[in-house]
């Protein structure tokens, strides 16, 4: 098992419980997508993933090791081999792409080679393939504060893509775009996935992308999984239930008028 | 894809002003005689060692205390009076220097016509060239005009606040909002009365904030003066240095960081209540 | 109740203008005095002409060089010491570290520069070394603590991004923090280096060399052709710096 996540539990610093006892199980080279509400822990379930979060229960094991049993050493090892795709790009907006881009193979550079990269960059060619794979290619020396929010989102997804990993966990990775444009970047990954037989897991909210381009969905709900499903498994009902919200009702429909009859006499 | 793409466009200017800098590094190392190394060296450490080391204890005997506590009214006394003449004449130049009263300006979208903009500028010259010459040179020069003393301290004050208080009023003036001052002058009221029903209540909070943290700096800068004959807290100072005295400058010292602090409290109340 | 408050401060501080004049015993009248305004005519004067032989203009040509060597070094050296203490200082290394680095930064601040250059003199001798020693030492605490703030406020998702890719803290920070971080850096360095381009002029004063020094000698001496010379020279000084900054700040802080 690549990803395993044993009644893992998270609980925030005010008391709220983002998640409760989930078991999650994805094995190597599986692509998944997690579904579900805004506020039902998708978030937090990628970053409990990404070893970016300490559960607060239960056991987490990645690429065969107990993340949270090891040395921070042995741990920041292990995290240079996850790549984590933010929902917001975590980018300063003064640095360039290409110094954004690269940025990704920090985790596996030596110290005097990141500081280097600064000065000038190493690996033009490698950066420059990730971008044209995201149809960013021209944008190569641009400062990210002059790209879009769907470019930037982009330039993100870029960067994980060139730190090469074998895990690749996506969030939200393609909220700023539009639907054909995002339909294209989550091909792209899907591609990418498949050919390096990398592990995927994107947390999504459109529900018709995430049928398109994942064979298995997992929908959250409330901090705890409704259903664990192949894509060709979800129903309506499925979907119903998951996002079913009571404050959100349509109107009731209208009554018919009472119509008394008030007998003449 | 085009094969010059691949270049970093940055690589040529960062070189470039990689080897700029490094080519003033040197002359400048030359020029100011760096050497870090004579802090760290054996009898400088010793003369600076015995002179840190009389430091303490710091001076605190009756006859000397007196002396501190006159020299620090003294120091709190000239800058007061520096700022009050200061203001006397940077009040009347800001509002002649500032386009916010330029009945040109009104009609005009808040650009003054040239006549306007010319006849500005002799004062404007005025103000930036009395804030320019650094506070301690203008003491340096009334020491010897005036004599040694307070009354060199006041007048380098009022002289360079003036400049100082006179360009930010100014600039303070033209940044609020001008369009209740034009309605005014367009109305054919008096500028100044247009100036004072227009902008002034919008800056008037700003003004006041600034003029208080001036004074806070008008304090250090009197206790700076001392050092060329100004009177106050830097003259003792400079007097206790060139006498070895080192309790006497601890104590002088310790006085001064102390009077900062409250100047900056004093400083913070009064922004607080007065905005 | 508040009116009452704001007229009691208000007539407070106008009591102790009245009585600051009063202190100082100044007369302004004897100042304002025929004599006196003519004695001060005739000082400045003297002022009028300055001396702008070919020999002098070098010595004032060295001097300025001097002077701005003095407060360019001053502010990099400081800016060096200030960046490495402000990391403590904003918190980086834990509680006890930062209570240290702050004292340390508050002390070397709240000492002026003029003060610095006296005790400066005193270890390292007359001279331009000096002048550098001290504003790298005042400006130090200025900057540091300047930086400090910046620091605490910048956002700290990009370097714990790093972090997560398992990058080291080293490289996290310049690759996340310090491009938030450098434009700041760089105005508040410009900034300092404007003031303390007039405070280099002014520290020869107590022997720390460049114009300051020429300024100093050539009023002790009354020859006050010379001395005017020097003062234009300070000014078109401050006018440089004042430009360079400004063109920097344009061309790099603003982008």
């Amino acid at each position: 098992m690549t990803l395993r996540l044993t009644q893992g539990s998270l609980r925030h610093a005010n008391g709220v419980d983002a998640l409760r006892h989930i078991d999650v199980q994805i094995a190597a080279g599986e692509q998944v997508a997690i579904i579900g509400p805004s506020g039902a822990g998708k978030s937090s379930l990628l970053h409990l993933l990404a070893t970016a979060l300490k559960p607060s229960s239960g056991d987490i094991e990645v690429l065969g090791e107990r993340a949270w049993h090891v040395s921070a050493r042995q741990r920041q090892r292990l995290r240079a081999r996850i790549g984590l795709v933010h929902q917001a790009p975590p980018i300063p907006p003064r640095q360039r792409v290409i110094t954004a881009v690269l940025a990704g193979k920090l985790g596996q550079w030596s110290l005097g080679k990141s500081l280097l990269n600064l000065l000038h960059p190493l690996d033009v060619a490698g950066a420059r393939a990730a971008l044209a794979r995201l149809d960013l290619g021209d944008k190569l020396f641009a400062h990210c504060q002059q790209l879009s929010g769907g470019q930037l989102q982009r330039v993100g997804i870029a960067r994980v893509l060139y730190q090469a990993p074998e895990i690749l966990l996506a969030d939200e990775p393609v909220s700023a775009m539009d639907p054909v444009l995002a339909g294209h970047t989550l091909a792209i990954l899907s591609r990418h996935a498949r050919e390096r037989n990398v592990t995927l897991v994107a947390s999504l909210h459109a529900v018709d992308l995430a049928l398109a381009h994942f064979p298995r969905i997992i929908g959250l709900r409330d901090g705890q999984i409704l259903f664990d499903c192949p894509s060709a498994e979800v129903s309506r009902d499925k979907l119903d239930a998951l996002y079913a919200n009571e404050q959100l009702q349509s109107p009731a429909p209208a009554v018919a008028p009472l119509i008394v009859q008030i007998p003449r006499c | 894809m085009l094969k010059a793409d691949s270049r970093d466009p940055a690589a040529w200017p960062r070189l470039l002003l990689t080897l700029l800098a490094l080519a003033l590094l040197w002359p400048g190392i030359e020029l100011s005689e760096l050497n870090l190394g004579v802090l760290l060296q054996a009898d400088s450490q010793n003369e600076m060692g015995r002179f840190v080391s009389a430091f303490w204890p710091p001076a605190h005997d009756q006859a000397f205390l007196q002396l501190l506590f006159k020299a620090t009214l003294q120091t709190l006394a000239i800058a007061t009076a520096g700022m009050a003449l200061a203001l006397l004449l940077a009040v009347p130049a800001s509002l002649i220097a500032s386009r916010a009263l330029s009945l040109s300006a009104a009609s005009r979208g808040g650009v003054p016509s040239l006549p306007g903009r010319l006849l500005r500028w002799p004062i404007r010259g005025l103000l930036i060239f009395l804030r320019s010459v650094p506070e301690i040179v203008w003491a340096l020069l009334f020491v010897r005009a005036v004599g040694l003393g307070p009354a060199a301290g006041v007048l380098a004050i009022a002289i360079t606040y003036s400049g100082m208080l006179g360009k930010v009023y100014a600039e303070i003036f033209e940044s609020t909002d001008q369009r209740p001052a034009h309605a005014l002058l367009q109305a054919g009221s008096g500028r100044l009365a247009a100036f004072a029903y227009g902008t002034l209540p919008n800056v008037a909070a700003e003004l006041l904030s600034y003029t208080v943290y001036r004074w806070e700096c008008a304090i250090r800068a009197s206790v700076v003066m001392g050092f060329v004959g100004a009177g106050g807290l830097g003259q003792q100072i400079d007097l206790s240095i060139r006498m070895f005295a080192g309790g006497e400058v601890a104590s002088m010292l310790l006085t001064f960081l102390l009077l900062v602090l409250c100047a900056d409290q004093l400083s913070r109340l009064l922004r607080w209540r007065l905005t | 109740m508040r009116r009452l408050i704001n007229l009691l401060l208000t007539a407070a501080i106008a009591l102790s203008v009245v009585a600051s004049f009063a202190y100082l015993e100044l007369d302004l009248a004897e100042l304002g005095s025929a004599n006196s305004l003519k004695q001060m005519g005739s000082y400045v004067q003297r002022f009028l002409s300055p001396d702008l032989s070919a020999g002098y203009l070098k010595a004032i040509v060295h001097g300025s060089l001097e002077t701005l060597a003095m407060s360019a070094l001053g502010t990099l050296l400081a800016a060096l010491f200030g960046i490495v203490l402000a990391l403590p200082a904003a918190g980086r290394f834990g509680w006890p570290l930062q209570s240290a680095a702050r004292l340390l930064l508050n002390g070397l601040r709240a000492i002026p520069e003029l003060v610095w250059a006296a005790l400066m003199v005193l270890a390292a001798g007359l001279g331009p070394n000096a002048g550098t020693l001290a504003l790298a030492l005042h400006t130090t605490g200025v900057l540091g603590r300047l930086f400090a703030e910046a620091l605490e406020n910048t956002p700290p998702q990009p370097a714990e991004a790093i972090r997560l890719q398992g990058g080291n803290p080293i490289v996290a920070f310049c690759y996340g923090t310090l491009p938030n971080l450098a434009p700041q850096l760089l105005a508040y360095c410009l900034y300092r280096w404007e003031n303390n381009i007039r405070m280099a002029s002014v520290l020869g004063f107590v022997g720390a060399g460049g114009l300051g020094q020429m300024l100093y000698v050539s009023l002790s001496l009354f020859q006050e052709a010379q001395a005017s010379t020097v003062i234009l020279a300070m000014l078109l000084l401050v006018f440089l710096v004042d430009w360079l900054s400004a063109w920097s700040r344009q061309r790099w802080v603003n982008a």
